[in-house]
């Protein structure tokens, strides 16, 4: 009984709240504060790119201190994914996907590397940093120059060799591709 | 049933249903009867014996005390979660713990037994410092902990959860010898409750021009994916709740992303991130993982809808069949899109097919249990089931998968499982 009453209260109060001003019944205002402690996300357009930048270079010695004990090197493979090589093998029996042969944004590598890596300590790098070690990937992939300076403007630019490999399934898988009863 | 059973029970040319010795799904309704009756008699027989007489030790003497929380028979402690990928400090790849389908019954996996993925651990989050924010294309951008959450009307919904890697296993060139936990464990069932994305959604005032929501995770990866706004509106819940409990922290205590239908990796747990825009994000797990790569080098991507699957959990390659006589084949099916309209087991690898009785009430997006009774004479036998759902949609052979998509795809695999029988009553996974 208790229950009913009080949804019903509720419900009375949030379609009058919805009349009037948006205003939430139990959730409080986000602050920029609050957003950005938990938004990390960066668009292919660069949307949410933040400032710094780096090359290659740089990145190639970053590279070897942070993340070549679990990703190997470009001559090498370590114990963790492939990160170089592969392009031109996706649909074949040697298929290698990679950040160079699979990916089909630049923008993706920094998003995910900047949060998520290295494995063991994510986040502990400055932007500059992971700005860096992008550009390495990337031209370790042969994708970029070893000399390009990567930062917020020149890397969505950057495009991907596997950018047109992907085919949208949302909602539908295209029925090139379905069995004949999907 | 046993002895009782056996003499009452004949079966005549209108119980078969298929070839193989698959009998029609009311068999056991019948031959059910004959032994209730039967075992009345023996019980009165018994009456006449010594008090006590006979009886086991925890009969006879008062058992433990009652537990703050109940635990699993001590005989039953080995039928656990297959764990795969290394769990300590030093992991190299995704960690993963898989449900035991061929020691379960009924459609809800236990809390414990629930499958998990996780890609950067499982973190240990204190839910009075954790909070959920929704911003981007919004009026108002708002915040919420699990105690504001709690106090809003919350649905309570039965639905399974699949990672679209279960079965990968199924896409490689020879059938394997592993169990369910490996081939089919990556799939569960339970009653979640939470409270709508629509309604926190529509007290922040989303734009009209919205189309996309980006969720973010807490744990060390800050794992994201994006959500179309039409599932985020439709049936997306934010879920505090796993089959009555708070939710574990394998499956994103204290508040999970939960998108009914759609693979799993979508269903961000830990979730503490809601960006509405009008574009996806493009994450890794959305680009690197969790796309499907075709015979032509090309991949399917936001390919989120689970499809129509099932398989048999009893018998499996796990036990073998120790007599000739009557069996209960039984399994789940389940669709991302809807409900499961009907179950066909096979005994003979496909030939023929039999309609399996479904137990229901059936829920939509929610593991079914089929059963149908099989009568095994020691010749060589293959089982199979296929799923139909509501849509019309029916489970393929592995042969017509391959052919649509090839055998690179990793992900989405839910073509027919095959378990062979052979003469002396070994079961095998094989490819049929
Ligand atoms: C302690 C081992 C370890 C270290 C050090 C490490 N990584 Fe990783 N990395 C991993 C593991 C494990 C994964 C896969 C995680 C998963 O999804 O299960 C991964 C995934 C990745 C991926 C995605 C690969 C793909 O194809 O999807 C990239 C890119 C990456 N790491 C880059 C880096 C960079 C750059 C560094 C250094 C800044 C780094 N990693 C340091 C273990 C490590």
């Amino acid at each position: 009984m208790f229950m009913r009453k009080s949804l019903i209260i509720a419900s009375v109060l949030l379609s009058v709240h919805t009349v009037h001003a948006q205003e939430s019944r139990f959730g409080e205002p986000a602050t920029d504060a609050d957003i950005a402690k938990r938004f990390w996300s960066v668009f292919p357009d660069g949307q949410f790119l933040p400032e710094g930048e780096g090359t290659a270079v740089q990145g190639a010695e970053l590279f070897v201190d942070n993340c070549e004990v679990c990703h190997g090197s470009p001559e090498e493979h370590g114990i963790a994914d492939a990160l170089f090589g592969g392009i031109g093998t996706l649909g074949t029996d040697k298929m290698l996907a990679t950040v160079g042969s699979y990916w089909p944004y630049s923008t993706t590598v920094f998003n995910y590397i900047r949060r998520a890596m290295p494995y063991t300590s994510p986040m502990s790098l400055t932007n500059s940093e992971y700005y860096a070690i992008t550009a390495y990937l990337l031209s370790a992939n042969g994708i970029i120059d070893e000399k390009a300076v990567i930062n917020k403007k020149t890397l969505p630019k950057v495009k991907m060799p596997n950018r047109n490999g992907f085919i949208n399934a949302y909602p539908e898988i295209p029925d090139k591709y379905k069995t004949k009863f999907d | 049933m046993g002895q009782h059973n056996k003499k009452t029970m004949t079966i005549d040319a209108t119980d078969q249903a298929a070839g193989g010795g698959l009998l029609n799904r009311r068999f056991f309704l019948t031959s059910t009867l004959l032994t209730s009756a039967a075992l009345a008699s023996a019980k009165s027989a018994f009456g006449q014996e010594m008090v006590g007489q006979g009886q086991e030790d925890w009969t006879l003497y008062p058992g433990s005390d009652a537990l703050e929380y109940g635990e699993l028979s001590r005989f039953e402690v080995g039928r656990v979660k297959k764990l795969v990928g290394e769990v300590s400090g030093g992991r190299t790849a995704t960690s993963a713990g898989r449900t035991p389908h061929h020691n379960l019954m009924g459609t809800i996996t236990p809390s414990g037994l629930h499958f998990e993925v996780t890609h950067h651990g499982i973190p240990d989050i204190d839910p009075d410092r954790h909070k959920v924010v929704i911003h981007g294309m919004v009026k108002n951008p708002l915040k919420f902990d699990i105690n504001a959450l709690e106090n809003y009307p919350t649905v309570t919904r039965e639905y399974f959860m699949e990672c679209s890697g279960n079965s990968r296993i199924c896409y490689e060139d020879k059938p394997t010898k592993q169990h369910l936990d490996m081939t089919h464990g990556l799939v569960s069932g339970s009653q979640w409750t939470g409270v709508l994305l629509s309604t926190l959604l529509d007290e922040c005032g989303i734009s009209k021009d919205a189309k996309w929501i980006i969720a973010e995770g807490a744990d060390s990866g800050s794992l994201s994916r994006s959500i179309p706004i039409d599932k985020a509106l439709k049936d997306t819940m934010i879920a505090i709740y796993q089959n009555g409990e708070r939710l574990r922290p394998g499956q994103g205590y204290p508040m999970r992303v939960l998108n009914p239908g759609f693979e799993g990796n979508t269903s961000v747990k830990w979730v503490r991130s809601l960006y509405v825009t009008d574009k996806p994000v493009m994450s890794r797990f959305e680009t690197s993982k969790y796309t499907d790569k075709l015979y032509d080098g090309n991949a399917l991507q936001f390919s989120l809808e689970l499809d129509v699957k099932s398989v048999i959990t009893r018998p499996s390659n796990a036990m073998s069949l120790a007599k000739h006589g009557l069996y209960e084949v039984t399994g789940l099916a389940w669709s991302g899109r809807g409900k499961i309209a009907r179950v066909e087991v096979s005994a003979d690898g496909g030939k023929t097919w039999a309609e399996a009785a479904i137990e229901g009430p059936v829920n939509s997006i929610m593991l079914t249990r089929f059963r149908i009774p099989w009568m095994w004479n020691g010749t060589p036998a293959i089982l199979q089931s296929r799923a139909i759902d509501e849509f019309g949609r029916v489970q393929p052979t592995r042969k017509e998968l391959i052919s649509a998509r090839g055998n690179k795809a990793f992900y989405h695999f839910h073509a027919i499982h095959s378990w062979g029988v052979d003469a002396k009553g070994g079961i095998e996974h094989v490819y049929a």
